[in-house]
């Protein structure tokens, strides 16, 4: 399993590099988008509004985090990745159009994104789910919010991270899907299982 | 002094704050456990994670997850306390001062509009569900209750000829089905029996009890066992990314049933399984239970 060490903005051909498995490291800035950005940005872009954040060649982090201001200044307390699937009717357009080049979150992302990501030149990568405390400490600075109508959890936020990680690639810019794999066998072993536990 | 609403108050927002931030010891002695046995590498990377961030948060006395949750709490009134009228309110209390001071996230949302209440309160939360003993005394615990975890709950009418067959194949395919959704290593909670809503209740309920502690019935308590070996068979693992560690623990609470249904409930908890209770006696005195 090789390390990668990416710094934004991250170019197509160094984004196609990593296999499923490998571990990333991110230094630069990433966003935080959940569902209600990803819907609005969308928006916006069919509508020909302005988005507040370039997303060309950066980092989309599904992530609400915990945010407190302290003299004018927001520092994050706790910013693990939620839960991606929640994105999955969004990413694949959200890819296409805005051009993030790495998506990092939790529990892995569907096909749709899958195809995107091998057609535009972009991976997914998990985080440790609930390890908020241990993220939080990649972050320098929070270098803007921006949406904050939609709440703490929703808002975007623009986070200025050093080695962020480490992150293990689990949609690669090949097609691949390590969560599809770890659960399809699963499921293949789903009789053998039954069988064990004495079920017909 | 303090009134005893005010010590109620005050009492609340200190286990709200305890439960974000410190892992119950049952719980942080499976991690521990699950990480000297993992075999996978991925596996066994994310434990580490876990445990790294569990420290990281007890040091800082930061909450080890973002998602604080919404906020749960069961409430356990002795007979003998006297009035406890004042309890729901004082809890309100606690939700937003704690939501302010430990931090919490603001999680509370309506919803089909969305919009957040930016306290974690609203329309019937904090949740409150209420007991009673013979105590001359009110324990209290909270429960935040994390997204990513709660959203894979499910819940089946199972065919009461299939009993224990059914059960077992159920949990499993929702295990399969849920994969790395809930944050593994989970803990799952079954509540078997009832009725519909006895069902999902007893199943949270379920997620109260030590994950070392058994059902004090043999059988309840070899069929928790079994399970929870065939769930940590399908080698999904610690955040879903391989490895024997789907699952720490099975939980099982159940009821008399009608003869015509099996209703079964099923509530998973992420790793980050938090809980803390205190007991408040009438003349003011706080025990922190765990």
């Amino acid at each position: 399993m090789a390390t990668f060490k990416f710094r934004t903005p991250v170019s197509e051909s160094d984004v196609r590099k990593p296999n499923i498995g490998d571990t990333v490291y991110v230094s630069g800035v990433m966003t935080t988008a959940r569902d209600q950005a990803h819907r609005r940005a969308l928006e916006h872009v069919k509508t020909g509004k302005p988005i507040p954040v370039d997303f060309e060649g950066g980092v989309i982090f599904h992530c609400g985090p915990i945010a407190v201001k302290e003299k004018e200044q927001w520092r994050i307390v706790a910013a693990g990745p939620t839960t991606s699937t929640r994105m999955e009717a969004y990413e694949a357009e959200f890819i296409e159009k805005l051009k993030p080049r790495i998506i990092v979150g939790k529990a892995g992302m569907g096909a749709r994104t899958a195809e995107a990501a091998r057609r535009f030149g972009a991976i997914y990568c998990d985080f440790t789910g609930g390890a908020a405390v241990l993220a939080s400490q990649k972050i320098r600075a929070v270098k803007g919010v921006e949406w904050y109508d939609l709440g703490m959890p929703e808002a975007l936020w623009i986070l200025e991270v050093e080695e962020f990680g480490p992150m293990t690639v689990t949609i690669d810019a090949h097609g691949k899907n390590l969560h599809d794999i770890v659960q399809g066998s699963a499921q293949e072993k789903r009789s053998e299982i039954l069988k064990a536990l004495g079920v017909a | 002094m303090l009134g005893i609403e005010k010590t109620v108050e005050k009492t609340a927002v200190e286990i709200l704050r305890r439960a974000v931030i410190y892992l119950p010891r049952d719980v942080k002695e499976a991690l521990n456990s699950a990480y000297e046995n993992e075999t996978s590498e991925a596996g066994r990377t994310q434990l580490r994670a876990i445990l790294d961030n569990i420290k990281l948060g007890e040091n800082g006395k930061t909450p080890i997850c973002q998602d604080t949750g919404i906020i749960l709490f069961f409430v356990t009134v002795g007979r003998d306390f006297g009035d406890f009228s004042f309890v729901p309110e004082a809890l309100r209390a606690a939700v937003k001062t704690a939501t302010v001071e430990v931090p919490l996230r603001p999680n509370a949302v309506h919803p089909l509009t969305r919009k957040n209440s930016g306290d974690n309160t609203g329309m019937n939360m904090p949740y409150i569900n209420w007991d009673i003993s013979d105590g001359d005394y009110v324990e209290i615990t909270a429960m935040p209750k994390g997204a990513g975890s709660e959203n894979m709950s499910s819940f089946a009418m199972l065919t009461p000829a299939e009993g224990e067959s059914a059960l077992k194949r159920f949990v499993i395919d929702q295990v399969i089905k849920a994969g790395a959704q809930p944050c593994p290593p989970t803990i799952i909670g079954a509540g078997v029996g009832g009725s519909a809503d006895i069902a999902l209740k007893l199943a949270k309920k379920a997620l109260l009890r030590p994950i070392d502690m058994r059902h004090p019935e043999p059988q309840i308590a070899d069929l928790e066992k079994a399970i929870l070996g065939a769930v940590n068979m399908t080698g999904i693992g610690p955040m879903g990314l391989g490895g024997k560690f789907t699952s720490l623990a099975v939980n099982i609470e159940y009821a008399h049933c009608h003869t015509a249904s099996l209703p079964v409930g099923l509530n998973m908890q992420c790793w980050a399984a938090r809980r803390a209770t205190a007991r408040i006696q009438r003349d003011g005195t706080v025990e922190m239970v765990s």
